[in-house]
């Protein structure tokens, strides 16, 4: 399976070697882990949940897509569900081929099509003892712009990234 | 069990017939899955104390008709008319609930319509024989939808005996209380393979506006605000963007359909998708994967 998710620490090693081939001269990998800090809050831990059934079909489509759009040997991502704690590696892609560039352009392909598109949702804890869904709870909120006038982005959910308008204060 | 009382109420499938018209058994044609003379017995079940099969002779073996119980033609000729006198024969002291195997589009509320009139019909004249609709078409007693009361035997015999073969022609002759329907097409018969296809296209789908059941998923915020994993819905939605705003206005949920995607039955779909019974829905939220 080109796609999978774990509840347990992914094993980089044995993901790599599902990736070995000798005609491939590289391998180039993307490691996505659990920051401290995001939208100026102190986050503490995180938790990731899945519509599993339908994410494994929609990573597995990506990964295909990356594998007919660029000529790499092979391509994987496993993501991370439940609990994470600082630090800890949330996802892992992988690509192996003949040449650097593809496999640089379909690893960058894989990563940002898997957080626009795959049913994953992120919930942040802080230190503030707040908590939120990231891209849900703020949106909702307000949807349009930050209180007190700031020139804040027109919200817009085809990104992706956490944005930094209309957080709730900590406190 | 012995027969209580004239009020005992028995129930009566008509299923003798030649279906010359539609070239197929009538009472083996399906909806929904289920044989019409299988659907026509559970409607009657609901309704009388005990429910027979009438068949000719020659069909007691027919495995469509042999699962019920039956009651075979004890008098010679052919038609309805015989199937009532041979049920009313074969329990002299009930009244019976006839309905006829081509009759797809009745319903619960038709027959109860029916049974509450038989019974001030009755309280008003202990001489009436049946309990009739009227037809829509022309007015007369629809003799195969009816309640047959048991003094409507001599009487039946007596018109059989001279010539007599059409118990419609009965009916308007003798003491019968006639309603209106209750329902449009209620009555309406199929005998004719098109009759049929209209029939099924009708029976087969879920009517827009009928209830469906629907298994709805959640997740993330979608689950803490509803409060639950899933949750199985009857729903009348036609589509995903009508079911979110039922459910939108039962859980308070703080997005819009325009903030979520939708999956029904394990992969994305339009939100103007039709939905249909035994669907699971799942709402998705802005994702945050990586």
């Amino acid at each position: 399976m080109r796609f999978r998710f774990t509840d347990a620490a992914i094993d980089v090693g044995a993901a790599r070697r599902e990736l070995l081939d000798l005609g491939a001269g590289g391998y180039v990998s993307f490691e996505g882990w659990v920051r401290d800090q995001n939208e100026g809050q102190a986050v503490t831990r995180l938790e990731y949940e899945a519509f599993q059934e339908l994410a494994v079909k929609e990573g597995g489509r990506i990964v295909a897509e990356a594998l007919a759009r660029f000529p790499v040997k092979h391509a994987l991502c496993v993501h991370r569900v439940g609990e994470l704690a600082l630090g800890d590696l949330a996802v892992w892609v992988g690509v192996s081929s003949a040449h650097r560039g593809e496999a640089f352009e379909a690893c960058r392909y894989i990563i940002d099509e898997v957080k626009h598109r795959v049913p994953i949702w992120k919930k942040e804890h802080y230190r503030s003892g707040d908590s939120g869904w990231v891209n849900c709870e703020r949106c909702a909120a307000a949807p349009r712009a930050v209180a007190g006038g700031s020139s804040a982005p027109v919200h817009d959910h085809a990104h992706s990234h956490a944005h930094a308008h209309d957080r709730r204060d900590p406190d | 069990m012995p027969e209580a009382s004239a009020q005992r109420l028995l129930g009566l499938v008509l299923a003798g017939g030649a279906s010359s018209r539609m070239r197929r058994d009538k009472a083996s044609l399906a909806y929904g899955g289920r044989t019409q003379l299988d659907r026509a017995a559970e409607l009657l079940a609901r309704h009388a104390a005990a429910v027979f099969v009438s068949v000719r002779a020659d069909q007691v073996n027919d495995p469509v008709r042999a699962r019920h119980a039956l009651i075979v033609d004890s008098v010679d000729g052919g038609g309805p008319m015989v199937g009532i006198r041979s049920a009313l024969a074969a329990h002299p002291q009930a009244a019976w609930l006839v309905i006829a195997c081509d009759l797809p589009f009745l319903s619960d509320r038709v027959l109860a319509a029916l049974l509450a009139e038989r019974g001030r019909a009755l309280a008003a004249d202990p001489g009436l024989m049946a309990t009739a609709y009227r037809s829509t078409h022309d007015g007369l007693p629809e003799p195969l939808c009816a309640v047959w009361e048991p003094r409507a035997a001599a009487a039946l015999a007596e018109y059989h005996a001279g010539g007599g073969h059409c118990p419609r022609k009965f009916l308007m002759r003798h003491a019968a209380r006639l309603i209106d329907p209750v329902e449009r097409q209620a009555l309406d018969n199929v005998n004719t393979p098109e009759e049929y296809a209209d029939a099924s296209r009708t029976l087969d789908a879920p009517a827009a506006g009928h209830p469906m059941q629907i298994k709805i998923q959640y997740y993330a915020l979608m689950r803490e605000q509803a409060g639950r994993s899933t949750e199985t819905v009857d729903s009348a939605a036609a589509t995903p963007a009508d079911l979110y705003g039922e459910l939108r206005a039962r859980h308070g949920f703080t997005l819009s359909h325009e903030q979520l995607k939708v999956a029904v039955n394990g992969d994305f779909a339009d939100w103007s998708r039709r939905l249909r019974d035994g669907d699971a829905v799942v709402f998705i939220p802005p994702v945050a994967g990586g």
